[in-house]
């Protein structure tokens, strides 16, 4: 017999499908204030020093894509709480730091299954998607992953980028 | 400019994995300062301790818990935490207390039994813990983010695995001659090309280990130098232990994510130059006053941002200087003359207080086979979790 498992954010508040356009998101949130932008979401106090203070912290989505800051992989089984299946042979993931021009900032995450090392660049266009990061008998964890963009036309459409653009 | 303290003492228990008590190490560090400073343990005023988180909670450790196994004898007490830049704060509290007048003559120790393979974070559900976190959602181990930084030099300034080889060569060529070191044997570019990779582009012997080992510092007013008839001791004139500046736009660990900059323009200089800025102005000196340099290798790659950091050469020169030969042994200004962290491992509580160990012992001449010739003025440089860094400039 099939067992359904509940599909839980492995932290609540960070992504979501919540874009102007509906889209899978990553989640901030943004000083009304000063207009910072902080991702992990910051609800409770403005980290800017300058900021005059009084504002209200409200979510805002973050740009769906952007462009490699840096890349690596985990060739090593990392620690606890990083959960992985001891009588599972390791395979190793790909983690993107990831430059989000409109927000100013770098986000790391992982890269999508299937996408290594060799197929990326500093410079390359990414966008972010939902996937899982590990399941148990009753859960399946989701969190965001990156992916290169191959749909050149689809998207933001802003930029003309070639999704292969190098410093 | 502040006034300067003098180093009485410098004493280490030699890394390695020994499989013995934090504690045992710290003891043994303490006592090897004292006897370099010729003091006795009952004529200490004060005792700081860089504390020994993984063996414990901060407060089981550190100055007290060193303090104990000296022999209780009522010293004003201290202990403090700063992730890698512990041993640096904890001289940064000995250096307050003298100079403010609360104490003679300072103990500082720091000591570490690390456990095998990468740093965890603590045990139990924390998801308000970005260490935590870091690991959970993404499995980002320390070598991870060092290999980020690797690969972006690598794309922006062209440094290559070669240069990045070099670095261990030359600091396992140094720590060969240091009888603390725990890594003692020469290491070719091919034997480090040949080690596993960990997090791609860095292999295993381009990351730093994790080892057992205590430093400590016997650190005095001048007065207090001057009346004991030590005329001309090393001199610590700056601990700098500044915060980065927001927005912070390096990814750091064990950080997921950076400031962004959409409310504030980013200072010019990254976090780590600041560090060693602050301590150059509080000193009053700069990098061409420099004989040598301790920087924390935490890998090869990052040795060689620490020399745009601290000023030896331009932004993305870094490598251009390590092929000169400038940073080696004999070259124009040696770095990581104690062989860095390529050659200990790191003992995070220890570290920093190592690092001025070394800074000590060349200054006074008494390098052995690493000494710089005519050693006058050194800085140490070190980062570590949660913002926190430090450099100490020494001099005499």
């Amino acid at each position: 017999m099939e067992r359904t498992r509940t599909r839980t954010p492995v932290v609540s508040g960070w992504f979501g499908d919540s874009g102007a356009e509906g889209g899978f998101r990553l989640l901030g949130t943004r000083c009304s204030a000063c207009a910072a932008v902080f991702f992990p979401r910051e609800d409770a106090y403005c980290r800017n020093p300058h900021c005059a203070g009084d504002g209200e912290l409200a979510e805002v989505p973050l740009s769906p894509r952007g462009r490699v800051w840096s890349y690596t992989d985990g060739r090593y089984r990392p620690p606890a709480p990083y959960v992985s299946d001891p009588e599972v042979p390791w395979e190793p993931y790909t983690l993107v730091a990831v430059e989000l021009e409109a927000e100013g900032m770098v986000v790391l995450g992982q890269a999508v299954p299937g996408v290594g090392v060799a197929d990326l660049a500093i410079g390359m266009e990414v966008e972010v998607v939902g996937g899982v990061l590990d399941e148990t008998t009753e859960t399946t964890w989701t969190t965001w992953r990156f992916r290169p963009v191959t749909d050149v036309a689809g998207g933001d459409g802003g930029d003309g980028a070639d999704g292969e653009a190098r410093p | 400019m502040t006034a300067d303290i003098a180093v009485l003492g410098a004493g280490m228990h030699p890394w390695g994995k020994w499989g013995r008590s934090f504690v045992t190490y710290g003891r043994a560090a303490a006592r090897a300062a004292l006897a370099d400073a010729g003091l006795d343990w009952t004529d200490v005023g004060s005792i700081v301790g860089a504390d020994t988180v993984r063996s414990g909670y901060p407060g089981y450790v550190a100055g007290a818990t060193f303090a104990q196994a000296l022999g209780w004898q009522g010293a004003r007490v201290t202990s403090v935490y700063a992730a890698c830049a512990s041993g640096a704060q904890a001289i940064g509290a000995a250096r307050a207390q003298i100079l403010g007048g609360l104490a003679d003559v300072v103990l500082v120790v720091g000591a570490d039994a690390a456990p095998k393979g990468f740093f965890a974070p603590a045990g139990g559900d924390r998801p308000d813990d970005p260490d935590w976190l870091r690991f959970r959602v993404l499995g980002a181990t320390n070598p991870a983010y060092f290999a980020l930084y690797a690969r972006r030099r690598m794309a922006l300034y062209g440094d290559t695995a070669e240069d990045f080889a070099q670095v261990k060569v030359k600091n396992a060529a140094a720590g060969a001659l240091n009888p603390n070191a725990r890594y003692r044997k020469p290491v070719t570019a091919q034997e480090v090309a040949a080690s596993a990779v960990v997090a791609d582009p860095l292999r295993l012997l381009d990351i730093c280990a994790t080892s057992d080992g205590g430093a400590a510092l016997v650190l005095s007013s001048m007065d207090f130098a001057r009346a004991r008839g030590v005329t001309d001791p090393v001199r610590i004139r700056a601990v700098s232990t500044v915060t980065p500046t927001y927005p912070r736009t390096v990814l750091d660990l064990p950080d997921i994510a950076t400031d962004s900059v959409t409310a504030v323009r980013p200072a010019a200089g990254s976090f780590r130059a600041s560090i060693a800025r602050a301590a150059y102005e509080e000193a009053g000196l700069g990098p061409d006053d420099l004989s040598l340099a301790e920087v924390y290798d935490l890998s090869t790659a990052l040795e060689l941002e620490w020399y745009e950091d601290i000023g030896l050469c331009a932004e993305g020169e870094g490598a251009k200087l390590l092929r000169e030969g400038a940073t080696a042994l004999g070259g124009r200004v040696p770095v990581n003359t104690s062989g860095g962290l390529a050659s200990f491992g790191e003992a995070v509580p220890a570290q920093a207080i190592a690092q001025v160990c070394e800074l000590t012992w060349q200054l006074r001449g008494t390098a052995a086979e690493r000494q710089v010739p005519g050693a006058r003025a050194g800085i140490t440089a070190n980062q570590g979790l949660f913002g926190h860094g430090s450099a100490v400039i020494a001099v005499r």
